[in-house]
């Protein structure tokens, strides 16, 4: 049941581009990443696209479909209506390379600025024992495939160039949440440091990041509010800031 | 032409999947400098797929485990032609390096004492598979790279530089020697089609797979045997490059997911296989071999999921390659679904509820791209070209190419470890543990030996072949070789394989390489994918012709090889491997006797079970000294 689909794809490069019309094959159960693969096989054999795994695994594939942050390869072209154009473009929040391939290297800047995990010195390889419930919060935050996708539709940075360099993103905010709340986790002051040098005071909670996370991991209810409500928590009570932290080094036996 | 840019490196590591990284790490905590480069984003290699779990006897949750039962399985998994010692030394550090996971901050699901819980998977007598949900390879990426933060962090901290960088989205076209030792590698950027020269006295290959050789493939564009390639142009061996895993259970509709993952460990969570007309038909198909291990009935098969040491395990857990041929004998048959695969089905033995907490990837995979809810319904599987168990000849202890002095190789792109066959959740636990072991031998290495520096000549033809395709016009496309290449190893080098299909698919793979030389690109250097795709081609071709022709030569089935013309497994052919090299022209294929196991491990089996893999001269002797 081929299709004929209308396709207008962003093309160009840092210094300049436009939307090219094509018409390409669309078949049953297709996604968007299968027609703009055709569309090079077939029509632009230099076309730029990331991916690899096909399977939404990887976090490669990430451009905006219809003007929304998505995975092409977990887009289904029938999601779409039969008449509808589906326009691609390169994330808006990211510098061009070519096409559709941004330059996220801003991404890996701020996770280098983020202090590592810091286990108990006195820890042993084989030694640690956490329950299941108390790993799962942290787990939520690691099913994240950095594809960048909440970065590009925060509204703190998606036009605000000038924002990018006191603000982390809401990829480092659930980063930060998940060793704050590791149960093994000794640094003390995560939360402070996200508020005061990670900008997370800048975030005023509109939970787009949260709609468009394709790993439905709850950025803005499980990570920045519970921060945020902690860091106003510690600012007035230190008795309950330290008892936060003793409680956290329960887990080890 | 502007100027090359140029870098020097301790070590170079070609991967920064599970493997890469792994070495990495230990080579640069060993005070040395490191280069990681890799073909995409940092953080996205093949690895980050991997569902199921990393294989480490620690006996959280059976005690009775431990490395030797590990040691067993996975030599009855490969058909006893893994390198004996390469088992013996996965079998053994493996809990070691999971835990060491845990120290750099992985998360692993947990037992009820809190300790990190294990999973059952295909081949493994007990429990044995460290995992997070079907996410596990997420979680070896994302640990071993944030791992890496913190060794750039402190480097920042402590000498205001990098010791250790990451080249990412880079592809590496050559390894270069000078007097016949590993001298450096050369590359370009995929994002500006400029050209790159490492000098390094120690390159570490850890490139992962081949799957993109096949058209039904559960792995990434990655996976399109660059390290193989660069090996064997270098000067080492590949061996038995005729074993490839076919994944029995990949998606097969829609057309656009066909070969996409479905873990095993559906299958490990309970679910069973059944054919259009209902019947539950692994029963049918379980060799002589594991008669003693695995239940030829209905009752008792359900009984073990309740009790494991009772009774004996449900056929659907049998080795992948008994699974995968099993299904395709099925589908002959014409009991197959429409659409060519057969029934995978948890939805009736375990709740919804329970479905989506343990393997919400797979819920999620199946209700997007299939629009099949597996909470409800059963999945449509069929085969898929998932491993390759084929690799560079390496030294175990120190996983250094046999041949090339200051090439090391570990990951998929090692052979030997495996034999014939990998059990699920080894390769995880063998990225780490050899990894590790090739980050040794690499910092012993360059201890030992002077870096070379690079010659002008060796610089102008690896620019020389780059620079190719764009001089030619009007020549061959090569999205239309791959499509091509795919066809023929899919149709005459695929699950079931003959003589007369064999030799045909070596001339036309010829063939196609004769015409890849006349390829030619559109459009500039600039992040350009026809480009990229002819250099993994050439890659390709190597791997795929390095393949049929060890497959032509191995007149026996065994584990991910099945020949219709010879259909037994023959003990004799046991005592053999295949080494594939290269002379430039085409691959050659010669016959390499297999290391014999020592009496300690030899030991560790009962004779009967030998004797099913061994000739009588063989267990008369005992094992080796
Ligand atoms: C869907 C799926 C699920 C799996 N699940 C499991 C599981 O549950 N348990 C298990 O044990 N195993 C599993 N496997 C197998 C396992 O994931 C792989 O064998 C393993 O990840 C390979 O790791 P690696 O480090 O060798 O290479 P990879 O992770 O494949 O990485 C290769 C690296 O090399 C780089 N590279 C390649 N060529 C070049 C070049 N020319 N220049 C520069 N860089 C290059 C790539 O960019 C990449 O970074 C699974 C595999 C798949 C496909
Ligand atoms: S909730 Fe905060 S981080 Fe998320 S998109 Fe809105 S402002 Fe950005
Ligand atoms: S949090 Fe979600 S949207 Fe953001 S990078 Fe991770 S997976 Fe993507
Ligand atoms: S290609 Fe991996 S997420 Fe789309």
């Amino acid at each position: 049941m081929a299709r004929k689909l209308n396709m207008r794809i962003w093309r160009g490069d840092s210094v300049d581009g436009a939307l090219q019309d094509v018409q390409v094959e669309a078949n049953e159960g297709e996604v968007v990443l299968d027609v703009i693969h055709r569309v090079q096989a077939t029509q632009m054999g230099d076309l730029a696209v990331r991916w690899n795994c096909k399977a939404g695994k990887c976090g490669s594939c990430s451009m905006e479909i219809n003007g929304k942050p998505r995975l092409a390869c977990m887009t289904q072209v029938a999601s779409y209506g039969e008449e509808e154009t589906i326009t691609v473009t390169p994330l808006r929040a990211f510098p061009v390379i070519k096409d559709l391939v941004t330059d996220v290297s801003f991404n890996y800047k701020k996770a280098m600025e983020i202090p590592a995990y810091a286990p108990p010195s006195d820890l042993k390889p084989g030694e640690a024992r956490m329950q299941q419930v108390d790993v799962e919060r942290s787990q939520e935050f690691r099913k994240c495939i950095e594809c960048f996708l909440c970065q590009d539709t925060c509204h703190v940075i998606r036009d605000h160039e000038e924002n990018k360099k006191s603000f982390a993103g809401p990829r480092f905010f659930i980063r930060i949440a998940e060793l704050d709340m590791h149960p093994l986790d000794t640094l003390r002051n995560r939360k402070q440091t996200a508020q005061e040098e990670h900008g997370l005071g800048m975030c005023n909670i509109t939970k787009c990041c949260t709609e468009v996370c394709p790993e439905h991991i709850r950025i803005t209810d499980n990570a920045i509010i519970p921060m945020k409500e902690r860091v106003v928590d510690v600012k007035y009570d230190p008795v309950r800031w330290l008892g936060s932290k003793i409680r956290k080094r329960e887990g080890i036996v | 032409m502007s100027e090359l840019e140029r870098h020097k490196f301790d070590v170079v590591v070609i991967g920064a999947g599970g493997a890469g990284l792994r070495a990495a790490v230990e080579a640069r905590e060993a005070g040395l400098s490191v280069a990681i480069i890799c073909k995409s984003l940092f953080g996205k290699a093949h690895t980050v797929m991997a569902e199921g779990g990393a294989a480490a006897s620690m006996g959280n949750v059976n005690s009775g485990d431990n490395w030797m039962v590990h040691f067993r399985d996975t030599m009855r998994g490969g058909k006893f032609l893994n390198h004996y010692r390469m088992a013996e030394l996965h079998a053994k550090e493996s809990p070691d390096r999971i835990y060491e996971l845990e120290m750099w901050g992985a998360l692993f699901d947990r037992t009820k004492e809190g300790k990190i819980s294990q999973r059952n998977f295909g081949g493994h007598e007990y429990p044995r598979l460290a995992h997070v949900g079907d996410r596990t390879g997420l979680e070896l990426i994302r640990t071993m790279q944030q791992k890496i933060v913190a060794l750039q962090q402190n480097d920042m901290k402590t000498f205001g530089k990098l010791w250790i960088e990451v080249f990412a989205e880079l592809t590496v076209t050559e390894i270069l020697k000078e007097d016949g030792k590993v001298a450096g590698v050369y590359g370009y950027w995929r994002e500006s089609g400029s050209e790159v020269l490492f000098e390094a006295p120690a390159v570490i290959i850890a490139t992962g797979g081949v799957g993109k050789t096949f058209k039904i493939t559960s792995n990434s564009w990655e996976g399109t045997g660059d390290g193989h390639a660069l090996a064997l142009k270098a000067g080492a061996n590949l061996v038995d490059m005729e074993f490839l895993q076919f994944h029995p259970t990949g998606m097969v509709w829609p057309p656009s997911v066909r070969g996409i993952l479905v873990t095993e460990s559906v299958r490990g969570e309970g679910g069973i296989l059944t054919n259009i007309k209902g019947e539950r038909f692994m029963f049918k198909y379980i060799p002589d071999v594991f008669k003693d291990k695995y239940a030829d009935n209905e009752a008792e098969a359900d009984r073990w999921y309740l009790d494991q040491d009772k009774n004996r395990r449900p056929p659907e857990l049998l080795p992948r390659d008994e699974v995968a041929r099993a299904i395709n004998t099925e589908v002959k048959a014409g009991r197959g679904t429409e659409h060519g695969g057969v029934f995978l089905d948890v939805s009736k033995r375990i709740s919804a509820e329970i479905i989506k907490k343990r393997l919400p990837s797979m819920w999620h995979q199946f209700y997007e791209l299939a629009g099949v809810d597996i909470t409800k319904e059963p999945m449509e599987v069929g085969p898929t070209c998932h491993y390759v168990m084929g690799g560079v000849e390496v030294v175990p202890e120190t996983a250094a190419a046999v041949g090339v002095d200051g090439l090391f190789a570990a990951g998929e792109v090692a052979g030997g470890m495996h034999g014939s066959n990998r059990l699920g959740g080894n390769s995880l636990s063998d990225l780490l543990v050899f990894g590790r072991r090739a980050g040794i031998g690499a910092i012993e290495y360059v201890r030992a030996n002077e870096a070379k520096s690079v010659s002008d000549s060796s610089i102008k033809a690896a620019s020389q072949r780059i620079e190719a395709p764009f001089t030619r016009t009007g020549g061959e496309n090569a999205y239309s070789l791959h499509a091509e290449l795919q066809e023929i190893t899919h149709n005459l080098v695929g699950i079931i394989r003959t003589k007369s299909e064999l030799v045909e698919a070596i001339e036309k793979i010829a063939d196609i390489r004769t015409r890849s030389a006349n390829i030619s690109v559109t459009g500039g250097r600039k992040f350009n994918p026809g480009f990229h795709l002819a250099f993994d081609l050439d890659n390709m071709l190597l791997v795929a012709e390095s393949t049929a022709k060890c497959a032509v030569g191995r007149e026996e089935s065994r584990g991910g090889h099945t020949r219709d013309d010879f259909p037994g497994m023959d003990n004799k052919w046991r005592q053999v491997n295949q080494i594939s090299s290269f002379d430039g022209q085409k691959v050659n294929v010669r016959k390499q006797a297999l290391p014999s196991i020592p009496k300690e491990l030899f030991d560790l089996f009962d004779v009967h079970e030998l004797e099913k893999y061994m000739t009588a001269e063989e267990i008369a002797k005992g094992g080796s000294n």
